[in-house]
Order: structure tokens, then C-alpha cells, then sequence
């Protein structure tokens, strides 16, 4: 039986190999991913960012027990970094989130992003699609936190949770980031901290500055005590209010078709690239392009012409 | 076709208080090109069996010092076998009697490493021991 069939009929091992498959590059994946495409496009998915240490694994493991308490199956994507230096990494989030590990209405798979940049590893998507396949009834996707360009979650998740903590400083870097245009919902965690009141204020001030559309949603800016269990309710509450707003406008379809189009089309560039790349090795061609863009016998411009050409001129 | 990283779970079973030890393994791994599911400390048997599994990690490597190692152990072990993954070779670190050593290797356990070895020495046993998943 191949992987596809044994998920569908809830096979545990199935799954962590086939997110290994995908997450290794293997090619066999992508005939596993065609057979459970079918199955999937009934999860909610929800993407938790945030700066390292704002507490966002700590939260994912409070929302997911409220997603339990409401009868709901809860996948989980926690993504941390790489070391660029020896390609190894400590996946760390599990910690916070243990006592889910034995609740067979959990699926919790660590992630290293193995060089790419965007706050998700290039496997997010498709893990996603076979956590989906496997029936969960919603997704959480904790990003890495430490870029300043963490906008992928956008066009992954269909709910953004931007957490925040109280300090100052906040706010610059805020804006910069332009972090204040990916949330659907600001949580500011460790509400135990003074100033916290004061950054939930200097939040709501900068996105009153931001200008919605007529009947837009209007992201709102929640405190909680992740730590304490305080304020999880609220905020998956409004969690739900925002999923409530997408489907009841029909914004949900151009959510979905955005997701969907960026990751056809980043689907496209590497396949692309990939049989280039295979391609231009053949037969010590990549060594001679080289060698005559260094001795500048030719410029490195008509070289990549004349392989597109020949690539796009093949069958 | 591309090739496997290795996936190792690093955790701490038992009640004992402190994880030094296993953040040092942890960190070792992670140098030599691991990617290491760091699970922290007060792990039960079968929470860390199920996130092996959820992980697809290759090996399991258990902190101990609680002087419970005779029953934790193994019960990973078991518990690998009863969920069909005894494939996920279990090597384990901390304050063991020589004399327990047989006992945990018959169970199971495949390397008990002693406070004695080296970081050096523990990645290299993985290296030579421990082959990812086809
Ligand atoms: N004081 C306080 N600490 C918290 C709270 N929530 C989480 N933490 C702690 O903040 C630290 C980082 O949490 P973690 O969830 O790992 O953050 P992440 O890096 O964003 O995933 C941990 O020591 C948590 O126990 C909170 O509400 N108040
Ligand atoms: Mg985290």
C-alpha cells in the first residue's frame, strides 16, 4: 500500500515519513501528495508569528488544548532555524507543548527551515496538505521569528496572529517590519508585565492608522497570559470571529486563491529550475559556461538566454 | 535523489530537575549537522514515543539521572515495538551502574553512555550506528 493510501486510513508512521519525503526533496513524494490533494481543503489554518521568546509556542499549545476542548483535531507545523553553518538544528517548540504528544487528536511536526528565508521551511505547504489529508479539523503554523521578513505565513495561513510583549521599542520596529499589515489579530503575551496595557494602547493607535475598506475586517489587539491559561478563550474566540468574517463576506475564496496561486507558482519556478539545473550538468556543460564567463570569452547574460532557449525549444 | 538528514529526539524522561546534560548532547548534535527534536525535561515514556513517531527521528537519545532508568527505559523500548517503530534505535546517557548495563542492553537500549563520555564520542556512535530511514 503506498503512503497516500495508508494515511488516508489514519496510519500514524505514514505521515511523519511521507513530511520526511517532502522535507528531504524526494521525488516519490510529489506522486504521494497527487493521491491525497483530493482529501484536503477542509482545514483551518492558522499562522502564529511573532519575535523569539514572545511566547508564541506556549500559546500554540494553550489554543490547541482550547481547539480540544471544542471537539476539534489540532495539526501542528513549529518551524525553527537552520544553523547556516553545519546544517544541523534544534527543534525546541515541542517543549512547551508536551502534554499534547500522546493525545491521538494531536499532530505535532517540527521543522527546520534548512536555508530558506521567509519565517517557514520550503516543505510548510505540503506538510500542511497531508496534516489536512489526515483529518485535522485545524492547522497551527508557528513561524521562526527571528527574520524581519516573515510574510509568507500571509499567503499560507487563513488567520495571521501577530504576538507581541509588552516594551518599548515595539513600535519602530513594528512598522518597519511591516509586521502591522500581515495580522488579523494582535495578541500581546505576558500581559503579567507592566506596560503591557500601554502596548495593547500604542497598537490599537497604529493600526487605527492604517485605512480599511467599508465592511473590512479591523484587526483587534488582545492581551494574554499565555503562560496562566489567561485570555486563550478571547483569542481563539476572535480567531473564530475572523474565520466567521471570511466566510460570511466570501473573502475566504480570494484567500484561498492567493494561497493557492503562490504556491502553484513557486511550484512552477523549482520544477523549472530544477530540470535547467539538471539539464546544464550534463555532460560538463556547467563547467564550460563557467569557464568562458570567467575568461570572458561570453557574458553571462546571453548564456542563461541561449539555455532558456534551448530548454524552452526542447519537445 | 536527494539525501536524508538525520533526525534524533533528545529528551529527559522521569522527574529529576535539571536537562544540562542533554542540552550539551543536544547542541552536540545539532554541530554535526543534526537536526535534533529537543523535547525538555519530565518526559513520560509515552510522550516520547509518540512524538518519535510524529518526528520520523532515526534515533532516540534519553538524559537520565533519576535512578529510575530500569523501567523508563525499556518501557520506550516496549512501547517503540507495540506501536510497530522498534526501527527507531534508542541509546541513552546519564549516572548508570555498570552492573544495569546488560539488563538495559537486553531490553533493548542499544548504547548506554556513561558520565565519562565525551560529546565527541556520542556523535560518533550515531554516526557509525544509526543510518537514516530508507
Ligand atoms: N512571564 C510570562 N512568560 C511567558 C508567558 N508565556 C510564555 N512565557 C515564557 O516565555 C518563554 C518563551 O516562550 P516560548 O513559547 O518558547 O516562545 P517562542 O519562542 O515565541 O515560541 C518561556 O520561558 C515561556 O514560559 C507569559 O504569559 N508570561
Ligand atoms: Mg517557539
Amino acid at each position: 500500500m503506498s503512503l497516500a493510501e495508508r494515511i488516508l486510513q489514519g496510519d500514524i508512521r505514514a505521515a511523519a515519513r511521507l513530511m520526511r519525503d517532502i522535507d528531504d526533496g524526494f521525488g516519490s513524494a510529489v506522486e504521494e501528495l497527487k493521491t491525497l490533494y483530493p482529501h484536503t481543503g477542509n482545514a483551518y489554518i492558522i499562522g502564529i508569528t511573532g519575535p523569539p521568546g514572545a511566547g508564541k509556542s506556549t500559546l500554540v499549545d494553550q489554543v490547541t488544548a482550547a481547539y480540544r476542548s471544542r471537539g476539534k483535531r489540532v495539526g501542528i507545523v513549529a518551524i525553527d532555524p537552520t544553523s547556516p553553518f553545519t546544517g544541523g538544528a534544534i527543534l525546541g517548540d515541542r517543549i512547551r507543548m508536551n502534554r499534547h504528544a500522546s493525545d491521538e487528536g494531536v499532530f505535532i511536526r517540527s521543522l527546520a527551515t534548512r536555508g530558506h528565508l521567509g519565517g517557514l521551511s520550503h516543505s510548510t505547504g505540503d506538510v500542511v496538505n497531508v496534516m489536512d489529508a489526515m483529518g485535522m479539523d485545524v492547522v497551527i503554523i508557528e513561524t521562526v521569528g527571528v527574520g524581519q521578513d516573515e510574510i509568507d505565513i500571509v499567503r499560507m495561513a487563513h488567520t495571521t496572529v501577530v504576538v507581541m510583549v509588552p516594551g518599548l521599542g515595539d513600535d519602530i520596529q513594528a512598522i518597519k517590519a511591516g509586521i502591522l499589515e500581515i495580522g488579523d489579530l494582535f495578541v500581546v503575551n505576558k500581559a503579567d508585565r507592566p506596560d503591557a496595557d500601554r502596548t495593547v494602547r500604542e497598537l490599537a493607535v497604529m493600526l487605527e492608522m492604517n485605512s480599511y475598506r467599508e465592511g473590512a475586517w479591523r484587526p483587534k489587539v488582545l492581551k494574554t497570559e499565555a503562560q496562566k491559561n489567561l485570555g486563550i478563550e478571547e483569542m481563539v474566540n476572535e480567531v473564530e470571529a475572523h474565520r466567521e468574517h471570511l466566510f460570511g463576506t466570501g473573502e475566504i475564496r480570494r484567500i484561498i486563491e492567493e494561497k493557492h496561486a503562490k504556491q502553484f507558482l513557486d511550484n512552477l519556478r523549482d520544477r523549472l529550475f530544477a530540470e535547467v539545473y539538471g539539464h546544464i550538468h550534463i555532460n560538463g556543460r556547467f563547467r564550460k559556461i563557467l569557464d568562458d564567463i570567467v575568461e570572458r570569452r561570453r557574458d553571462p547574460y546571453s548564456a542563461v538566454e541561449e539555455i532558456i532557449a534551448e530548454h524552452l525549444g526542447r519537445d | 535523489m536527494s539525501e536524508r538528514k538525520l533526525r534524533v529526539l533528545v529528551g529527559k524522561p522521569g522527574l529529576d530537575g535539571h536537562d544540562r546534560g542533554a542540552k550539551v548532547v543536544a547542541r552536540a548534535f545539532r554541530d554535526a549537522g543534526f537536526e535534533v527534536i529537543y523535547t525538555g525535561l519530565h518526559q513520560t515514556p509515552e510522550q516520547i514515543v509518540s512524538a518519535a513517531i510524529q518526528e520520523d527521528v532515526d534515533c532516540i537519545g534519553l538524559s537520565i539521572l533519576s535512578g529510575a532508568h530500569n523501567t523508563l527505559l525499556p518501557r520506550v523500548c516496549q512501547l517503540l515495538k507495540e506501536k510497530n517503530a522498534e526501527d527507531i534505535t534508542v541509546f541513552g546517557g546519564g549516572v548508570i551502574p555498570e552492573d544495569d548495563i546488560p539488563g538495559l542492553k537486553a531490553a533493548g537500549i542499544r548504547e548506554i553512555f556513561t558520565p565519562g563520555s565525551s560529546t565527541d564520542m556520542i556523535v560518533q556512535w550515531v554516526r557509525d550506528n544509526v543510518k537514516p530511514h530508507a
